[in-house]
């Protein structure tokens, strides 16, 4: 199972890498894309958008299934990635180069209620 | 849960496995989209042997199965012959969805859906007592009369199955479609559930897994239950629990074409079917806007609402199609709003056929 040490996790299996500058970028996790099958279509919330943690911020749809992705901390979203409006499969070929969205954290200190690399591999290994 | 006889080789080339129906089957060995299009590029293979064939024999079959199904048996004259059929109940709702083969005379092959097999057993065995007819019904389950079965589909099946199957190939050629041909054990037949031409091939268990591997060798890709769904949605064809099913009339269904309400003869569900007549249009969505179709989504049209049965994306077309239930005066070319999620998405109304033989037709 690919989980990378230097990225925070959720329990609703997304992926957060905090940036220099302060923002973060959110993906969802290898286990995530792999559950889902190959990805046909996202939809990604829009610049400016504020979002509370854990409010619902994008959809990832398989051919089998469609998925919500949350927001893993509050915040307001300051870009998305447009390369996955053509090309979601990207997610299935390198889901933590395949961001979702970019996020401005209400807080930074909140970033240390995630999960570590550790926490989330037991969450996957128990699912 | 149950397993077929190809479940090993299923794990061995890396399936994600699912229940399905009670049945531990593949749903893709890797990427359902490219077994998709390997099916409508080349060949793929699909194992199918969850599904029931049950042998229907004695001197009254044909008298029992003209009573018992809604299309009419007696449009099967010659050997080898098969229909499509669907099997209701007194309401005139869909039992199940199944393919009957005249091997001989008194002597049929029926195959029945893995999840209603044992509904459809119970039924079957409930009528023939019923109507005190001399018929047997035999699945082949169990033991040494277990029965397998391989789809080998797309543009180039052909080539693989004579290739794996030499012996079968002078029988198999001849074949016109919606037929079947014995050849020693097996049963080499010239239907499929993709849209695409092919044969599926009914053998014993016991020598399934070698004919898998051979078919692999020749270059038919193992494809799982993903991909078998997005191919028959691209062609058109219902799926039993998902388009029709026991509350659902046949001809809500789109299925009207299989009914045969013309002939005196009597069915059950016949009485039923003739005093509701039908109710809906069965037709085709293609979404117009960017997003995906599925089932249950509320369909709002100038002439009513509707609802999807079945919806996915279409690797063929890349892009949303389903099959809807439409109001009766809904009409190929209309537009239509249907409600994903939050939002109204435009559809248009088409034949529901999307893709036949690699062709787009919508």
């Amino acid at each position: 199972m690919n989980i990378p040490t230097d990225l925070k996790y959720t329990r609703s299996h997304e992926w957060v890498r905090l940036e220099a500058d302060g923002t973060i970028r959110i993906g969802i996790t290898d286990h995530a894309q792999e559950l889902l099958g190959d990805l046909v279509f996202i939809e990604l919330p829009e610049p400016g958008r504020e979002l509370a943690a854990e409010q619902e911020a994008a959809v990832v749809e398989s051919v089998k299934a469609a998925a919500d992705v949350y927001a893993p901390l509050a915040g307001s979203v300051i870009e998305n990635n447009q390369a996955l409006a053509d090309a979601p499969e990207l997610v299935n070929q390198d889901a933590y180069a395949a961001w979702l969205f970019r996020m401005r954290p209400a807080a930074v200190n909140d970033l240390d209620s995630l999960l570590d690399a550790a926490a989330y591999q037991e969450i996957v290994a128990a699912a | 849960m149950q397993k077929t006889v190809l479940n090993e080789e299923h794990r061995r080339r890396g399936a994600r496995m699912v229940d399905f129906g009670g049945w531990e089957m593949p749903l893709h060995y890797g990427s359902q989209i490219e077994e998709h299009h390997a099916v409508r590029r080349d060949a793929g293979m699909f194992d199918v042997s969850h599904m029931c064939a049950v042998d229907v024999r004695g001197s009254d079959a044909r008298a029992f199965l003209r009573r018992l199904l809604a299309n009419n048996v007696d449009r099967l004259q010659l050997p080898g012959k098969a229909l499509y059929s669907t099997m209701l109940n007194e309401a005139g709702g869909v039992i199940d969805d199944l393919i009957v083969y005249h091997l001989a005379e008194n002597d049929f092959r029926v195959v029945i859906n893995a999840a209603t097999a044992a509904n459809d057993l119970r039924w079957m065995t409930a009528r023939r007592d019923e109507w005190g007819l001399a018929v047997t019904i035999g699945a082949r389950r169990e033991g040494a009369d277990a029965l397998a079965m391989i789809a080998v589909q797309g543009p180039q099946a052909r080539q693989k199955v004579w290739q794996a199957l030499p012996e079968c190939q002078s029988a198999s050629a001849a074949l016109k479609p919606f037929f079947a041909a014995s050849v020693g054990d097996h049963l080499i037949a010239s239907t499929g559930y993709t849209g695409e031409d092919g044969y599926e091939i009914t053998l014993p268990a016991a020598q399934a897994v070698m004919l898998w591997n051979r078919l692999a060798d020749a270059g038919a890709r193992p494809c799982g239950l993903g991909a078998r769904d997005t191919l028959r949605l691209e062609a058109g064809m219902n799926l039993y629990g998902q388009d029709m099913d026991e509350s659902v009339s046949p001809l809500d269904a789109g299925l009207a074409w299989t009914v045969d309400l013309a002939s005196p003869r009597d069915f059950v569900g016949k009485a039923a079917l003739l005093a509701r007549p039908q109710q809906h249009r069965f037709l085709g969505l293609l979404l117009l806007d960017r997003g995906v179709l599925r089932a249950h989504q509320q369909v709002e049209s100038a002439h009513g609402r509707g609802e999807i049965t079945s919806g996915s994306f279409s690797p063929t077309l890349q892009q949303s199609i389903a099959l809807a239930r439409l109001p009766l005066a809904a009409a190929v070319g209309d537009t239509v709003q249907v409600g994903v999620r939050e939002r109204l998405l435009a559809a248009r109304v088409v034949k529901p056929c999307f893709v036949r033989n690699g062709s787009i037709l919508v």
